[in-house]
């Protein structure tokens, strides 16, 4: 299983077809304290970069776009019931969305943990 | 990371970066919107113990009459005549050392600015007013006060000094190292203390709908005024974020988003702000429309909104009947921390302003439904008089 990286703070893991999604700890960290956070319905088709779910901070709602293309078959929903576990464990436990990849090759221009990490220091 | 270097600093700013704060552009200043702990955990300590605010980006100011042979009553009754040319309060009625908390209209009852205004109570100080206005509203307002006082009386800008407001059920003890004399004060009093950070105008008052104080201070003891109060246990930094969660919660327009140029004082629910006195005299601008609002009824309201399900809604929201005709607009939106979910405010038609009027808010177009609730959404805990 390998873990990738978005510039706008979305953390992907591939396991065979399954791509779990969710915003990075740093992403996290700059919303604040995440009091909602609406997902997609099961079954919509996402395209890399489309806005898949809303995160919502006690001052302001910021979209998470999609990291890579895909079928949404499972969203995380004990977020609806427990919105900070994206604080408390955004890259684990606080995932959005499982996506089944429709092009898997989108995965190759996206950041490893190493890149991400320089990317973050430039900020 | 490099900060724009236009924006204009407090007497505080460089203790609140070594601290942690979150920097952020608001009105022209860089200030705190939060510290590490976050805006939540700001909130709630505010409302159960004691935070502290930087609002030095505000406006307080002193108008002095220029006439030095009144003194007294007489002198003050000369300045509030001046000023009640452009404030529909009730300005030559005020005690000595009290505060009012009033509006600035315009010539069609719409609000330019909303603002605090007070008499000194010390003998030798009639003849003067205390004002505080908002950041974003500060030259208009100075501008606007100067004007209608010309010749007559002389504004000084206070806003070279450093103002930070103590907030919260332990905000009294905590203002006790400025001396006892602001302990005595009851809500919307004030008083100059001389003590061991020189002469301060010291107010019960705030915005969060908490017990506290406003403490106007000299620029270079505000430092160690604040860092002796966030040494004691009780006293936090707070950020402008949890400030807004905070004035949200109970009820208090923000201005630029819960009252504007359109909007009048009766539509907002301000009309407590109207003394009977002002409105018999009928002599302020906009005063047709307010009036005449006040005897019919305003066409909309501003009404708290609480959902029935958990999703904020934010600003410029629309509001719609169930009927889904538009009947409003969200002006203020976010996350309650002490009521532990969403909470808004906004305007409506008054048929739909009633507590209990159900509502959809439109959330990324999709209607949610929520109520109208009463505002305030936390009671207040103020030090009333008596």
């Amino acid at each position: 299983m390998s873990t990738k990286y978005t510039k706008d703070h979305e953390w992907v893991s591939v396991s065979g077809n399954i791509a779990t999604c969710g915003i990075t700890a740093y992403a996290a960290e700059q919303l604040g304290d995440v009091v909602f956070v609406e997902l997609p319905n099961i079954g919509r088709i996402v395209s890399q970069g489309d806005e898949v779910a809303v995160v919502e901070s006690v001052k302001a709602a910021s979209d998470v776009y999609a990291p890579v293309s895909g079928e949404v078959v499972d969203v995380n929903e004990a977020l609806a019931e427990a919105p900070e576990g994206v604080n408390e464990a955004a890259e684990t436990t606080g995932w959005f969305t499982k996506l089944k990849l429709t092009d898997p090759a989108e995965l190759d221009a996206l950041m490893d943990r190493a890149a991400y990490d320089a990317y973050l220091a430039g900020l | 990371m490099s900060e724009d270097t236009s924006l204009k600093t407090t007497p505080l700013t460089g203790l609140w970066q070594g601290m942690g704060g979150r920097m952020v552009p608001f009105a022209g200043y860089l200030m705190p919107v939060q510290f590490p702990e976050g805006v939540m955990k700001e909130h709630v300590w505010t409302r159960e113990k004691c935070g502290l605010f930087d609002v030095s980006h505000m406006g307080p100011a002193f108008l002095k009459l220029n006439d030095a042979s009144l003194t007294g009553d007489a002198a003050h009754a000369a300045i509030a005549a001046l000023v009640e040319t452009i404030l529909p309060c009730d300005v030559a009625g005020l005690a000595p050392g009290q505060l009012r908390y009033t509006t600035l209209p315009n010539a069609t009852g719409g609000v330019l600015d909303d603002l605090f205004v007070g008499r000194p109570k010390a003998d030798a100080d009639q003849g003067t007013l205390y004002f505080v206005v908002n950041a974003g509203c500060k030259e208009q307002d100075f501008a606007i006060i100067a004007a209608a006082c010309a010749g007559k009386a002389t504004l000084t800008r206070a806003d070279d000094r450093a103002l930070i407001a103590v907030q919260g059920p332990k905000a009294v003890d905590a203002i006790g190292n400025v001396g006892d004399g602001p302990k005595r004060l009851a809500f919307m009093e004030f008083a100059t203390v001389t003590g061991p950070y020189g002469e301060v105008v010291v107010s019960r008052s705030g915005y969060t709908g908490e017990d506290g104080f406003e403490v106007l201070i000299a620029a270079d003891k505000a430092e160690a005024f604040v860092r002796t109060l966030l040494a004691t246990a009780h006293v936090k930094a707070i950020g402008l974020g949890a400030r807004d969660s905070l004035r949200l919660e109970a009820g208090l327009c923000l201005y630029g988003h819960d009252l504007d140029e359109t909007t009048s004082p009766i539509e907002a629910g301000l009309a407590w702000t109207i003394q009977k006195v002002r409105r018999e005299r009928a002599d302020f601008p906009g005063a047709a429309r307010i009036l005449k609002e006040l005897a019919e009824k305003p066409a909309r309201k501003r009404v708290g909104l609480l959902p029935k399900d958990k999703a904020p809604a934010r600003e410029g929201a629309e509001i719609r009947n169930l009927a889904g005709e538009k009947v409003g607009i969200v002006t203020s939106g976010g996350y309650g921390p002490s009521v532990g979910g969403p909470i808004a405010m906004g305007y409506v038609e008054l048929a739909f302003a009633a507590v209990g009027t159900e509502l959809d808010l439109i959330v990324r177009d999709q209607p949610r439904r929520w109520v109208v609730a009463p505002l305030p959404f936390v009671p207040h805990n103020y030090h009333r008089k008596g």
